[in-house]
């Protein structure tokens, strides 16, 4: 029996053999990049942002969403809109700032202007175009789809993909523990935005955000951190982890790890890095969550740490602290990052502090963890020079399993991701 | 800069400090480098969408204080510090230094840096922004108290990871 792959497939999967290879070409191929964006990223739905950046009629964003200019918005009514950053008349951005309020979008280059919603407002010289000119049909082009599952907007570039809850299928009930740290179910991104490249191919962000298995040899020096700080990271024996968790198949390509927490809560589960005089509070907000949802569900909140990644490029770690992050690939080899930070909108300034605190420990490219994480992606993708000599990489961890005894440290739930990635892209030919 | 001081500390006096910062940080002596600090001091590399907001309500690149930039430390000098090992060669060019204020026995200093980062298997990088310290006199010595590095990029783009004491 074949250990190894005897196809010539991008994913091969071998169930007697217990084997699972998916072939490095699709790291390093341009030609694979751009079917991935017309297969994948023009009809999934792809994160654009969160209504709470959006505080005020006029508010906007400007990002790159699925490799487009959006500005994402809130119009004088209060609609939150996503409009394609391009004038309608020679195509030049209309809104070349990060973020502010505005009255309306001014294209420098010949004059146009657009109301937040998006309606053509005025053309300099209007009376130069003939009658067909018909300015309620010149308005910045909106993504074809834009919907929102708690506060969480998605665009989709497919009019007829299915609704965005649909799709989201089990990651919703993910997504609803995250937001139940919240007593009012409002969540917040945090101001302050980490914004960063890795040479490296935009999947290796997806499989590396919810791998387990690499905590221990990549994540030393934070495990020795958290050590040197009183916290129990020592796991017991026969286990990778100081706890015992799992990788789960939320359908549709979505995925998490869900483990018991070892490494401590905002929401809410004290360790001695937060110091002692954070205990009273840490209690409140635990006596918090159990009046409003109960013993169970309050466990579930706050004494479980889970790294989501829907479906393709946005993760949302719910760990040591809360990040949503989302990436997209700029050539085979580098994707872009974008990260923030999330939490309860009725924190106070110390609990919020406290969160910050935490994320900074393990997360973002100043932190203990994530720029080994980075360093790993990098290394993988220089090796992958290699690809044509050294072509499979094995995600095989767990194949003999069924699904429900998937550990974090296995690789079931990474396959989830590259049996959806298959399908979407399909053949090679 | 008012006349008292003038009298308690002189831009030359504060620049060797920044030299000798700079030289400590660029040969990796990182415990001789935290002895330049004082016993609760802070580092900050702020957010570059907001370099100006506040570490408490803000989510920075990097927001130390001095049990985890101690801490920082340890895991810069140890091999499985992935992203710094080998560890970067780094070179600083500091410039304009001012002194921009004072407050009781607090100096606040600004300076301008370029910082270039090479690696092995990687771009060369440049960092290029602003020092702003706040020092205090310790014993006759000059010590840092508040450190930030406030880059001027709109993003971190591709200068990557800040996994070094920049």
């Amino acid at each position: 029996m074949n250990y190894q792959p005897t196809s010539d497939d991008f994913v091969v999967e071998n169930p007697q053999a217990q084997s699972f290879f998916v072939n490095r070409e699709v790291f390093v191929s341009e030609d694979v990049l751009e079917r991935e964006k017309r297969a994948i990223f023009d009809r999934c739905w792809i994160y654009v942002g969160h209504a709470s950046e959006l505080k005020n009629p006029g508010d906007f964003k400007t990002r790159p969403v699925a490799g487009r200019p959006i500005i994402f918005c809130r119009d004088a009514e209060g609609t939150v809109r996503a409009l394609l950053n391009c004038c309608r008349h020679r195509g030049a951005l209309v809104c070349r700032e990060r973020e502010g309020n505005a009255r309306q979008f001014y294209c420098m280059y010949h004059g146009w202007t657009y109301h937040p919603d998006g309606r053509l407002k005025a053309v300099p010289g209007a009376d130069a175009y003939g009658a067909a000119f018909d300015a309620s049909e010149m308005g910045l082009v909106p993504v074809p789809r834009l919907e929102a599952y708690r506060d969480f907007y998605f665009a989709n570039f497919d009019r007829n993909a299915v609704d965005l809850a649909t799709y989201l299928a089990g990651a919703k009930d993910y997504i609803d523990i995250v937001v139940d740290q919240s007593p009012s179910g409002k969540m917040e991104i945090i101001a302050g935005t980490q914004e960063y490249d890795i040479r490296a191919n935009w999947k290796l962000l997806v499989e590396n955000s919810v791998d387990d298995y690499h905590l221990i040899a990549t994540h030393t020096t934070w495990l020795n951190y958290m050590r040197n700080s009183g916290v129990n990271v020592t796991p017991p024996r026969g286990q990778l982890l100081p706890t015992r968790g799992y990788g789960r198949d939320l359908g549709n390509g979505h995925l998490t790890t869900d483990n018991p927490n070892y490494r401590g809560r905002p929401v809410a589960r004290w360790i001695s890095v937060y110091g002692e005089d954070a205990k009273a509070d840490i209690d409140a907000i635990r006596r918090e969550l159990v009046q409003r949802l109960g013993e169970a569900r309050a466990a579930r909140v706050a004494d479980t740490n889970r790294n989501l990644a829907i479906f393709p490029n946005l993760v949302i770690n719910d760990g040591s602290s809360v990040t949503v992050r989302h990436f997209y690939p700029i050539t085979a080899d580098r994707m872009h990052v974008t990260a923030w930070a999330l939490g309860p909108v009725e924190e106070t300034e110390a609990q919020r502090a406290r969160r910050l605190h935490a994320f900074l420990t393990f997360y973002g490219p100043g932190g203990f963890a994530t720029p080994d994480d980075v360093a790993a992606l990098e290394a993988a993708q220089l090796g992958f020079a290699a690809w044509r000599d050294v072509p499979w990489s094995d995600l095989s961890r767990g194949m003999g399993k069924p699904n429900d005894q998937q550990l974090a440290t296995d690789e079931g739930h990474l396959r989830v991701f590259w049996r959806k990635w298959n399908e979407l892209m399909g053949s090679r030919a | 800069m008012n006349e008292m001081l003038a009298s308690t500390v002189s831009r030359a006096e504060v620049e060797d400090l920044l030299y000798h910062e700079a030289d400590l940080l660029d040969s990796w002596r990182l415990d001789e480098w935290l002895g330049l600090l004082t016993e609760d001091a802070t580092y900050y590399v702020p957010p570059n969408d907001k370099p100006n907001a506040d570490a408490r309500t803000t989510l920075y690149t990097i927001a130390d204080d001095i049990v985890r930039l101690r801490e920082r430390v340890i895991r810069l000098k140890d091999p499985n510090c992935h992203a710094e090992y080998p560890p970067s060669r780094t070179r600083r060019l500091i410039a304009n230094v001012r002194i921009t204020g004072v407050d009781g026995d607090l100096i606040s200093v600004a300076a301008n840096f370029i910082v270039h980062r090479y690696r092995h298997n990687d771009l060369p990088r440049v960092f290029v922004g602003q020092y702003r310290y706040k020092l205090i006199r310790r014993g006759g010595q000059l010590k840092i108290a508040e450190r930030r590095a406030v880059l001027d990029a709109e993003e971190l783009g591709l200068l990557g990871s800040v996994s070094f004491i920049l």
